[in-house]
């Protein structure tokens, strides 16, 4: 008998539909995976009972190994051992002549730009090393839940760039995962605490790990996370704290001697346990015992935070430059979510607390919390939820349009739009015979197509031969989770369809978006005017178009030779208020143009009647009408 | 003849009630679906219709309606773990046939 979870009220799922869906927090340090069960969101342990999985693999002699089994062999394998692949990730081999430097990788000299660290099984990638993570996540996962994965949502730092992100998105690939999204972690920590459904406005993230310390300033609106500003230090970190105890017990031992390399790592270790015990409690002893060292003594909380109060300053130096790059200041923070393992320092909780003059939120365990938001994300991305609890998460910076007749930029999807969004619009042929339609994508708020960044161009071609207006092309617009649009267009009768994938924020830094924003703004009112110019324009084109296909058609039977000089020269007039750039008296020229013809257009549809019914009884119509 | 639920299975209820904010119980059913006929609902309660029996087993409120009541009178609930994986197991003694995975049943 299969184990069941519990559903929302009506929610309950067909045997072998469920829809499973993890988050999957891919640290520096260690990474987890968490899934929503009986609508709560849990970190998932493995066999052991753990649930932190070290985010280190070793290519060892009989095959890879990843976590503690490779933790364990670091010291005796570095070279096959990679710890801290994240760092690596996205980078060039440019990049990475400082990290080289510093690691005890070899790198390899290959010839292409992704740089590759040599192991005896060969040179890998970062982007493999963190699939064999991802790997032993997803198998931890399908053990779990036993089942069939939809996806997963990958946490990454807010400052990620394209390039670290996308390597992010190969190695959930390589690893056998749908990617149903990234999300910035420190986003990941706030909705985990449910903020994405609270009040608007400024939020805070602390996150401080073992070796990493980041910041971030984020604002909600509308169910939306923006985040306005990321700072931090990629050099500190709870190991920091452990160092400076360590080297203090090393001060009051009064030894002289350098100390070996397994004393400094024994010291190290009993500097962790003595910080984490007070965490809890007011004092502890400690006793460090090994060939020639001894040394047993005790350490206080109060000392303790003497020790570290320069370290925990340097994070909050960080913050106080984050606020003012957000343009925001401590009063506008409405909560502080903590995150990483060493906000469980007292000392931390309470200066971070002093600075932002609040009680930072810390009820979820700060080593998970970003894996859990990630859970309830994917929960709800799977489709585990009822649309209307959908989180928004992220927005369409600009617009995104298509080109139509005379340049002109028509919008499919507004900016500001909650992505993921789908939006359909039909478009007609503009000429009799038309069988192909070419489509171009632009971006931008501007009324005009030269105003606007071009994104893509395609043709859509071989539709059957229809007059203006009879055929019938939808051109569809869609924005998946992570921004990449998919512009698709069918014509209907045929079913011919052409399509393209574009990424729009491809290469448009925050500045350049912000200008194109302010260039909509300033030139509003000459857009509308070159819009409505341009309208008229094209109407103008079309009415003289389909008044020159008539003409030739039956104009001389039709027409006396004076009517059909007052159309003609209604026609010239209108020719010549369409090569001006007023908008109005173009409209006025084609009223002109469309009362002459009047007689003509009543004319030639009696004639058209005429020669349908010819031959045809009235009786026929009639009986149609009965059937 | 009622619903029961053990306590280890009570005490989770009471947690994902206790996680989840609101709803005032736990509502057991059948659905037909599946590919042996019947699937078990498992589902919180947010509101009692009039047509439901409410059985209270170690401090929660377990809400059947009366047509599911037919094929599950008697089953007992259980919480279960089963290597990594744990969950809720349903003990019902009118169940006959089970398909492959367990997830739906036959009376």
């Amino acid at each position: 008998m299969a184990l069941l979870q519990i559903s929302e009220p009506g929610q309950t799922t067909a045997p072998h539909q469920h829809r499973l869906a993890v988050g999957i927090d891919l640290g520096t340090t260690n990474s987890l995976v968490a899934t929503v069960r009986s609508g709560d969101a849990q970190t998932l342990p493995d066999e052991q009972g753990h649930h932190l999985l070290p985010s280190v693999v070793r290519y060892a002699e009989t095959g890879i190994e990843v976590g503690e089994a490779a933790v364990e062999h670091a010291v005796i394998d570095p070279s096959n051992t990679i710890v801290s692949v994240k760092r690596l990730m996205g980078r060039a081999a440019g990049d990475l002549k400082s990290l080289a430097e510093s690691s005890p990788y070899l790198f390899s000299t290959s010839e292409s730009a992704v740089p590759k660290i040599h192991t005896r099984s060969g040179d890998v990638s970062a982007v493999e090393v963190s699939a064999e993570i991802l790997k032993t996540l997803k198998a931890r996962a399908v053990a779990t839940l036993g089942d069939d994965l939809v996806g997963a949502v990958i946490t990454v730092p807010a400052y990620f760039d394209d390039a670290q992100r996308q390597a992010t998105k190969d190695a959930a690939r390589l690893a056998g995962l749908n990617v149903l999204r990234l999300l910035n972690e420190p986003t990941a920590a706030a909705v985990a605490y449910g903020l994405d459904t609270g009040q608007e406005g400024i939020i805070a993230i602390y996150d401080l790990g073992g070796g990493t310390f980041d910041i971030s300033i984020l604002r909600l609106k509308q169910g939306v996370f923006e985040v306005l500003a990321t700072g931090g230090d990629s050099a500190l970190g709870g190991d920091d704290f452990d160092h400076t105890i360590a080297e203090w017990i090393l001060e009051q031992s009064g030894s002289k001697k350098v100390p070996s390399a397994s004393l400094v790592r024994l010291l190290k270790r009993e500097a962790r346990s003595a910080k984490e015990q007070l965490a809890h409690v007011d004092e502890v002893n400690i006793k460090v015992e090994t060939g020639d060292f001894f040394w047993q003594g005790s350490l206080s909380r109060s000392q303790m935070r003497t020790l570290i109060e320069p370290l925990i300053k340097k994070t909050i130096m960080a913050c106080r430059r984050s606020l003012r790059d957000a343009d925001v200041t401590t009063e506008d923070v409405l909560e502080v979510v903590m995150v990483g393992g060493s906000t469980r320092t007292l000392a931390v909780r309470e200066m971070v607390g002093d600075f932002f003059q609040r009680e930072p939120l810390v009820s979820i365990d700060p080593d998970k919390v970003v894996a859990v938001g990630a859970a309830l994300q994917a929960d709800v991305l799977a489709g585990n939820k009822p649309d209307d609890e959908m989180l928004l998460l992220d927005v369409i910076p600009l617009s995104l349009g298509i080109e139509t007749m005379g340049g002109l930029a028509e919008k499919i999807i507004y900016r500001n739009t909650p992505i993921p969004v789908a939006k359909a619009q039909d478009f007609t042929t503009y000429k009799d015979g038309q069988t192909a339609m070419a489509v171009h994508v632009v971006q931008g708020e501007r009324e005009l197509v030269d105003d606007c960044r071009s994104l893509a161009r395609f043709d859509l071609r071989g539709f059957p031969s229809h007059v203006a207006g009879a055929v019938r092309i939808r051109v569809t617009y869609q924005v998946d989770a992570d921004g990449l649009l998919t512009v698709s267009a069918r014509e209907e009768n045929s079913g011919i369809e052409a399509s393209v994938d574009v990424k729009p924020s491809y290469g448009l830094t925050d500045s350049e978006i912000e200008t194109m924003l302010r260039d909509s703004m300033d030139h509003a009112s000459d857009d509308m005017h070159s819009r409505m110019l341009r309208e008229q324009q094209v109407e103008a084109e079309r009415v003289v178009e389909a008044l020159d296909a008539a003409l030739k058609k039956d104009g001389d039977e039709l027409l006396s030779d004076e009517e059909r000089n007052n159309i003609a020269q209604a026609r010239v007039q209108l020719l010549e208020a369409k090569a001006g750039d007023d908008a109005e008296s173009i409209k006025a020229a084609i009223k002109t143009l469309e009362s002459a013809c009047a007689d003509y257009v009543a004319r030639r549809m009696n004639s058209n009647i005429r020669n349908a019914m010819q031959g045809h009884s009235i009786n026929e119509y009639a009986g149609k009408d009965q059937e | 003849m009622a619903i029961t639920l053990t306590e280890p299975a009570a005490e989770r209820v009471k947690g994902f009630l206790k996680n989840r904010g609101k709803g005032i119980g736990l509502r057991l059913g059948v659905k037909t679906m599946g590919c042996s006929g019947m699937g078990y609902v498992i589902e919180f309660v947010d509101e009692i219709n009039p047509d439901d029996e409410v059985f209270e087993n170690n401090g929660v409120k377990v809400i059947v309606d009366k047509k599911s009541l037919v094929y599950i009178d008697g089953t007992e609930v259980d919480f279960a773990r089963e290597g990594l994986n744990e969950g809720f197991k349903f003990n019902n003694p009118k169940e006959k046939d089970q398909c492959g995975c367990g997830e739906s049943f036959t009376v």
